[in-house]
């Protein structure tokens, strides 16, 4: 409704970012959401320069350290100051293992959920919004949510695994393969959600009034039918997240993910879980760490979302 | 409405059909071999000869139309024969010239002989299509695993949707209260956390520690009377709760949203300048259009109680379709790998047809022709 | 009615008892769990050890192997030799003769007409079967009477006792079986499923991949056993669970092959409601070298064949540097616990065939960074030791295994301290063991220069399982990468000790001539590097009576005698 009255986009579009940073910073859980995610961030791209332990180096002797908050408890405990976190059973240190795993448990969450957000909101608007695309794109969803991902998995393995590594090294073709798997089989979801809304939306007031002045349908889209399927995007998306990590920790699980030497937030919980008794902290850590990740990426969805919203943002 | 559900049906045969086809090229693809649980004592030529026993040797198109064959017309052939007693799914075929006097005997007597001008024809059994691990039919063994799958993963789901769609109202109602807060912290642990780490964790804590309950699902029990009903109870509880956590976080997040994104719309407003109670407002204006996207996620969420919960499953021992399938994907048994997928992706396309029409029904806004 | 009938019988059969030790049934249900569950209980068609186990308690070979690993008599009075007469002097024949009176569990009799069939059953060349190999070189076999059996190989057998012994060729019924010969054996179901046996229980319900339902056989040979009315076989979930039913709750009686790390099983023992049991047959987890060349850039047909030697594996001093490296107590204690030992040797039991050499029992980096130094492999500017251009660099593949990634991470670690480069990798093992020749990844392609895993042999007998390693006897693309000998391995020296032991009867001197072969692979040539010799761990709940664990044969083997304390 505002950019109607106010016809230079120029001047427009930083008022409007500067209102919804204004409603953003109002939000607290969200301005917690996004300082921790930038901690963590921090952290895991700086940590491993400043805790310049390696993840891999085994230290046999010190093998089995509880977290140093163990002390406290218990003084019998075996804790050391070289090791805040413990070490595992081998003599791997834990905060630099925590480092490593979240580095690579953040940038396989966040390229896989936005590759799912990127494929699943196309298809479902587009399927939405033109009706003769609709019925193949839907059938092609239902293809894609019938695929068995294990095997598909497996078939990308064999295919790329050695044209992707020599290009971008084990790790990085890696990568790039698991998250493309988790892209392209988990993006379903979202582009149903999405298609449902724009199916409805395509029919209100002021979708057909914005067509009846011969808005074209590149800017329908992008300026009338976005901005109003985008709080079931971000749900998606904050929930995407903690899918793409938690299925890349079942694929280490199930020893189709990184190499064994490449430890991985997910991958550190699902080895520890055997020992959750005895080291509690092993699977508390990395628990913690996914959970806490996941909540920030919600609070700062809502934020977002209540900041997108021009009603909210009015009030 | 009728000839748009009756025109989706109809398209949904040739979908299917590629569906299948799909599957089973991805699976010919996939790396892997019948024979990788063998011991290694069993020598590689002995392995060759099992191969060829199961049908490997012939050219992928062949195995493909095999399947399909089976699939399509003698497994449905099987059903009728077994609900009216017929004999369908049964051919005529020359009897093997080695066949032993007792065993033609036998057969005789059983009125499965035939005299033809051709010479002696007995009745044989259609072949239907066969797994490759246990040599015996998937469809027997698919039918044998419903009954669990369907009440834990069913029970979950419930479970999960009664618990996630009362959070989601209210925490949208009361939007950032304490309610709200609390309820969005659990729920998206409980999203976050995996079913391997809360399976042993429940385990360690209600079987290990406190002993109040079972770790591994007795698959065979029968619920005669109270006792046994308790008994069922008490051996669903952990399961159900990993999985119905799973279902309440996604669900109650999609609730919330949802209402808060019609809790702002303008027809609410028109709606309380009415003088309409507050509950009538939220539980029939704003409840049934904020209904529309959840309802998909719900719909679309059904066809994984048929396709079971894998890692929930082999943690509880519940043995249903999730563990027959890994199973079956560890041990490359592909006729039962597609099967179970291609029986999922009908489920798949069905319920994808229910979600669409609720849609029709909930949202006349919607129109199909 | 079924059931009720069978319990009728076992009443019958008990009342009639002259001396009633322990009454047949009188044990109630004992529960077992198995982490892989068993798929079919026909182990002609399947060949893994679930199968076969879950088999066992209900069909029986003629004679098997017990705890230590003697063969001892079961549905014959005794096991032919040639002492007795029963293995013909020239070693071509052997002659079986089935104790008298012996039972179906149907009730009809056991004759050798049956021990004939099983052998047609699985010789059928249309079948699969998965115990041909001990049918091996067999000619003919004939009955003699209702009561003996004659085995006719081609040539001598200095170890006669491949058919109808130990559990993977068990006796089935001509009766039940005789339409499910050759293609037709996968559509004989209901039998596949529920054999008629002489054993000790039958089957009541058969789940595939789920459980497994028996009661006790009313027409068993000893009135007095089983004591057990009937058993429960679970399957499916994993090690860890299974381990916990057993030792921390108690709701199973018996947990099969828990391969666990030594802490996490301890720590359930520390419960107190039952013990891990330890069993050491000839099961070794082994570095194996390659010598053959893996690089990407050879093509398809040379390409880890022996056309293209090994670059720098081919030096023994590279393999002996690589072997020296490596500290095998701190692995057996990471991975194993009591469940292991430290092993130089492919074959470590039974006694009679052990080298027990001890050359690999201490670590010593310095000696391995010595003796590289000294074959002119001399460390670069990266650490890494090279040769005219050639640098160790090596990829070290494995099946994905929690132990085995361990041991991975360590020796990655003991090898960069003597310079030596590696790259890890872990392969699903539904792709690394299959024969898939379309997959890169199976360890008979070989495409890394070293692979880890564990082999062993059935039975008691090594002599097939040195034969692996002739010339010739390598996966190949001509032998569709099928072939034993993983290695590449070639010595005609050691070729010809295959022959010599292939002809030799006299025991001790097969067993000078299989040390001299073990030795020949391991402590003079490094071809194979062992590590672990590993054992098999059971966990049983400290009721449970009559267990004795077996390494030589199924487990199930003595599950007549099993009983509640």
């Amino acid at each position: 409704m505002t950019e109607l009255s106010n016809p230079v986009p120029q001047g427009k579009s930083t008022s409007q970012m500067q209102d919804v940073w204004g409603q953003f910073r109002k939000h607290k859980g969200a301005m917690l959401g996004a300082g921790f995610l930038a901690f963590i961030t921090l952290a895991v791209l700086f940590g491993p320069y400043v805790w310049t332990l390696d993840p891999q180096r085994i230290d046999y002797r010190a093998r089995d350290l509880r977290p140093i908050y163990m002390a406290l408890f218990d003084a019998s405990a075996k804790v050391s100051w070289a090791h805040p976190f413990g070490t595992d059973q081998l003599g791997r240190d834990g905060v630099s293992n925590m480092l490593a795993g979240g580095r690579a448990s953040m940038a396989v969450g966040w390229a896989a959920m936005l590759l799912t957000m990127l494929i699943g909101t196309s298809i479902g608007v587009i399927a939405g919004f033109f009706r003769r695309l609709d019925g193949p794109l839907m059938r092609l969803t239902d293809l894609f949510l019938s695929l068995p991902i294990l095997p598909l998995l497996l078939v990308a393995v064999t295919l790329f695994r050695q044209p992707l590594s020599s290009n971008f090294g084990p790790e990085g073709g890696m990568f790039i393969l698991i998250v493309g798997i988790i892209g392209i089989t988990s993006w379903m979801p979202t582009a149903r959600i999405v298609r449902g809304d724009v199916l409805a939306l395509k029919e209100r007031e002021f979708v057909l009034a914005a067509r009846s002045i011969g808005t074209t349908n590149r800017n329908l889209i992008t300026r009338h039918i976005l901005p109003n399927v985008l709080s079931p995007i971000l749900v998606s998306a904050t929930l995407g997240l903690a899918t793409a990590i938690i299925t890349e920790s079942a694929l280490s699980f199930l020893g189709v993910g990184f190499p064994s030497d490449f430890p991985t937030w997910g991958k550190m919980l699902a080895d520890a879980v055997p020992r959750m008794e005895n080291f509690p902290e092993r699977v508390l850590l990395p628990g913690l760490a996914i959970s806490l990740t996941v909540l920030a990426v919600n609070y700062m969805g809502d934020g977002l979302r209540d900041a997108l919203d021009p009603r909210i943002r009015g009030r | 409405m009728l000839t748009y559900t009756i025109r989706r049906l109809v398209l949904s045969v040739p979908t299917l059909l590629f569906i299948s086809l799909a599957i089973f090229l991805l699976l010919e693809l996939a790396p892997g071999d019948p024979m990788a649980q063998v011991p290694l004592t069993v020598p590689p030529e002995v392995k060759e000869k099992m191969r060829e026993a199961l049908g490997l040797g012939e050219p992928i198109p062949v195995r493909y139309y095999k399947w399909l064959v089976q699939f399509f017309w003698v497994e449905p052939q099987v059903l009728i024969d077994h609900l009216f007693d017929t004999k369908l799914a049964w051919h005529f075929a020359p009897v093997p010239a080695d066949m032993s006097a007792t065993l033609l005997n036998t057969l005789t007597e059983k009125g499965l002989i035939k005299e033809t001008s051709a010479g002696l024809e007995m009745l044989v059994k259609d072949q239907r299509v066969i797994s490759w691990q246990t040599r015996s039919p998937v469809m027997d063994i698919v039918v044998q695993r419903l009954p669990q799958t369907i009440w834990v993963v069913g029970t979950a789901y419930i479970v999960g949707i009664l618990i996630a769609l009362p959070i989601g109202i209210y925490s949208a109602y009361r939007q950032y209260s304490i309610f709200d807060q609390s309820g969005t912290f659990i729920t998206m642990i409980g999203f976050s956390v995996p079913p391997f780490f809360t399976g042993p964790l429940l385990i360690v804590i209600f079987a290990v520690h406190l002993g109040w309950l079972p770790s591994v699902y007795d698959t065979i029990h029968v619920v005669t009377d109270w006792e046994s009903f308790k008994f069922q109870f008490r051996q669903m509880i952990l399961p159900v709760m990993v999985l119905a956590l799973q279902t309440t976080a996604q669900i109650s997040r999609y609730m919330r949203a949802s209402m808060l994104d019609n809790l702002n719309q303008d027809y609410v407003r028109t709606a309380r300048a009415k003088g309409l109670s507050e509950a009538v407002v939220v539980m029939v204006h704003v409840l049934r259009n904020s209904m529309i996207p959840v309802v998909t996620v719900i719909a679309l969420g059904m066809p994984a109680i048929f396709g079971g919960a894998i890692i929930t499953e082999v943690i509880f021992k519940v043995n249903g379709i999730g563990q027959l399938l890994i199973t079956a994907l560890f041990a490359n048994d592909l006729p039962m790998v597609l099967t179970l997928t291609f029986i999922f992706a009908i489920m798949i396309v069905i319920f994808n047809l229910i979600a669409d029409v609720l849609y029709g029904v909930l949202d006349p806004r919607i129109r199909y022709e | 009615m079924k059931i009720r009938a069978l319990l009728l019988g076992a009443i019958a059969c008990t009342a009639l008892a002259p001396v009633a030790m322990a009454e047949r049934g009188s044990d109630g249900t004992i529960k077992i769990i198995y982490w892989q569950a068993p798929s079919i209980l026909n182990p002609y068609l399947s060949g893994g050890t679930k199968d076969i186990d879950a088999s066992a308690i209900v069909i029986e070979p003629l004679a098997r192997y017990d705890d230590s690993g003697a063969i001892v008599p079961y549905l014959v009075d005794e096991v032919p030799t040639v002492g007795n007469g029963g293995v013909s002097a020239d070693l071509k024949s052997i002659t079986w003769k089935l104790t008298a009176g012996l039972k179906w569990s149907d009730g009809t009799p056991l004759t050798s007409a049956d021990v004939k069939f099983t052998a047609d059953y699985c010789m059928d060349p249309e079948g699969g079967c998965a115990s041909l190999s001990f049918f091996d070189g067999v000619t003919s076999v004939e009955t003699l009477d209702d009561l003996t059996v004659k085995v006719t190989f081609k040539e001598a057998k200095p170890n006669p006792y491949g058919p109808f012994v130990g559990g993977q060729s068990p006796i089935i019924q001509q009766a039940q079986f005789e339409n499910c010969m050759g293609a037709k054996a996968p559509e004989c179901t209901e039998a596949n499923f529920g054999p008629i046996g002489t054993g000790p229980f039958t089957v009541k319900e058969f789940r595939p991949n789920d459980v497994i339902q028996y009661v006790a056989n009313p027409n068993y040979r000893d009135p007095n056993k089983p004591a057990f009315a009937a058993v429960t076989f679970k399957g499916g979930g994993d090690a860890t669970g299974a381990g916990r039913s057993v030792l921390e709750t108690g709701e199973f009686d018996y947990a099969w092959n828990l391969q666990l790390a030594p802490d996490v099983i301890a720590k359930m023992e520390a419960a107190g409601k039952g013990t891990a049991i330890v069993g050491f047959g000839p099961l070794v987890e082994r570095i194996e070298m390659n010598m053959t060349d893996p690089s990407p850039s050879l093509d398809a047909d040379t390409r880890a064949t022996v056309a293209a030697p090994h670059p720098f594996l081919t030096d023994i001093n590279v393999r002996k540097a690589l072997s020296m490296a490596i500290d095998r107590e701190l692995l057996v204690e990471v991975g194993y616990g009591k469940a292991g030992k430290v092993a130089c040797d492919l074959v470590p039991s039974p006694p009679n065939y052990a080298a027990d050499n001890d050359f690999c029992k201490v670590q010593d980096i310095a000696g391995a960074n010595a003796l590289l130094e000294g074959a002119g492999w001399v460390k670069g500017s990266d650490g890494i030791r090279a040769k005219d251009g050639v640098r160790i660099s090596i990829t070290y593949a494995t099946s994905t295994n929690a132990v085995r990634q361990d041991f991975q991470a360590l020796i990655k670690q003991w090898w960069g301290e003597i310079g030596v480069e590696t790259e890890l990798r872990n392969i699903n093992a539904s792709v690394f063991f299959g024969g898939d020749p379309g997959s890169p990844d199976t360890f008979q392609k070989f495409y890394t220069d070293v692979e880890m895993y564990a082999n062993t042999f059935s039975g008691t007998d090594p002599q097939q399982y040195l034969a692996a390693y002739r010339c010739g006897n390598e996966p190949k693309p001509s032998s569709q990468w099928q072939g034993e000998n993983i290695n590449r391995f070639c010595d005609p020296a050691y070729d010809a000790l295959i022959d010599k032991l292939g002809r030799t009867g006299d025991i001790a001197e097969r067993g000078a001539i299989a040390i001299e072969m073990n030795n020949m692979l391991t402590k003079d040539s490094y071809t194979i590097v062992p590590l672990v010799h590993r054992g098999r761990v059971s966990a049983i709940v400290n009721t449970l009576g009559g267990y004795k664990m077996n390494v030589w044969d199924s487990e199930m083997w003595n599950i007549a005698d099993w009983h509640r304390k």
